[in-house]
């Protein structure tokens, strides 16, 4: 149900997701000590290809990390396996990538 | 001499694969009584129809494990005043295995896995090579050395609750004889070993929960061995990387 190849998967990305959390974490506080108005905030962020790149990589790295968190819960506790705990891996990959991507695009692009 | 308590009140699970109920034996109390002692007196003395399974009645074997108010224990090491809820006792099959009848497991699901983790012997050498040197001192030799004491009881399969929610996993007692093999100079089979503990029942499915470790009679750690397993596994990944 999780062979090396997922847990790898799952380990590098709690690896790209550590840095970034802590990231992520500091830009909130700054932002919100600032007094940063939501205008402020887009103005700093559309049409920077490292805000694009920074919470990319983090959408990307929560889709594939999560996806494989749900998929072992799912199997343990629901009990569902084979080809439809691959599917409902797949979707959750795929759901939360689409939800994060149209996300940090709203806020990067120019 | 009796205890405080002159009779125990012991529930026996009763039945077969097709199901069963806990039935109610009034068993007399003694100093230094066993788990075991009671199964045996129930079936010596109220019911001989009762099965169960028992050989050295030491700690050596490994076949008497049974669920006791809930905990897996080897029943002939396991001394009723230490376990007993005042003076009641529930003792079942082990978990996470299917039952011939009572109190025996059956152990089929638990042995096939040894074989499915590779957690047997490859032999190097032949009967007419030297005896092979082995080093005390050496860490592989030591890592090996800390899980060789395993009894096959099954404690610790019962224990794992990752077992109980993925019937696919090999489980502790599977994967630290596979860690003691891969450690040991004497085997041939690592690259096996770490392919058969990789694949979708593997080593990776492990939550590092520890019951394997808190339970192990024996005083054993399998959860350190299959996080051993995992660490290889991905520095196998890292040194095939550097030899390409």
């Amino acid at each position: 149900m999780l062979d090396f190849r997922l847990y790898m998967a799952q380990r590098l990305t709690a690896l790209i997701m550590a840095p970034l959390v802590l990231g992520h974490i500091a830009v909130m506080i700054y932002a919100i000590q600032g007094g940063l108005s939501s205008a402020e905030i887009l103005g700093r962020t559309q049409g920077s290809l490292f805000w694009l790149l920074f919470y990319g990589l983090f959408v990307l790295a929560v889709s594939i990390h999560a996806a494989i968190g749900i998929r072992v819960i799912v199997h343990e506790w629901a009990g569902l396996k084979g080809a439809a705990l691959s599917a409902l891996t797949w979707a959750t990959g795929l759901g939360l990538l689409a939800m994060g991507a149209r996300a940090v695009w709203a806020v990067t692009a120019a | 001499m009796t205890t405080k308590a002159e009779v125990l009140e012991v529930s026996v699970w009763r039945g077969s694969a097709d199901g069963g109920a806990l039935e109610t034996f009034e068993v007399p109390a003694r100093e230094s009584q066993t788990v075991l002692d009671v199964v045996s007196w129930i079936q010596q003395f109220a019911d001989p129809t009762l099965t169960y399974r028992y050989a050295c009645r030491v700690g050596m074997c490994g076949s008497c494990a049974m669920m006791v108010n809930g905990t897996p224990r080897w029943t002939c090491r396991t001394h009723v005043q230490k376990v007993a809820e005042g003076n009641s006792l529930r003792i079942e099959p082990l978990r996470n295995l299917p039952v011939i009848k009572d109190l025996a497991a059956d152990m089929d699901p638990f042995f096939d896995k040894w074989v499915e983790a590779e957690a047997v012997h490859h032999p190097t050498g032949t009967r007419h090579d030297p005896i092979a040197h082995v080093d005390a001192d050496s860490g592989a030799r030591q890592a090996a050395d800390a899980g060789i004491e395993c009894i096959n009881c099954a404690v610790c399969y019962a224990a794992c609750d990752t077992v109980a929610g993925n019937a696919d996993y090999l489980g502790p007692a599977a994967l630290q004889r596979a860690w003691t093999l891969l450690n040991d100079t004497r085997d041939g089979g690592g690259a096996s070993i770490l392919d058969a503990v990789s694949g979708g029942g593997g080593c990776h499915n492990c939550h590092s929960m520890g019951s394997c470790t808190q339970y192990c009679p024996n005083e054993l750690d399998p959860m350190s061995a299959i996080a051993g397993l995992k660490r290889e596994t991905v520095r196998r990944v890292f040194r095939r990387r550097r030899d390409a």
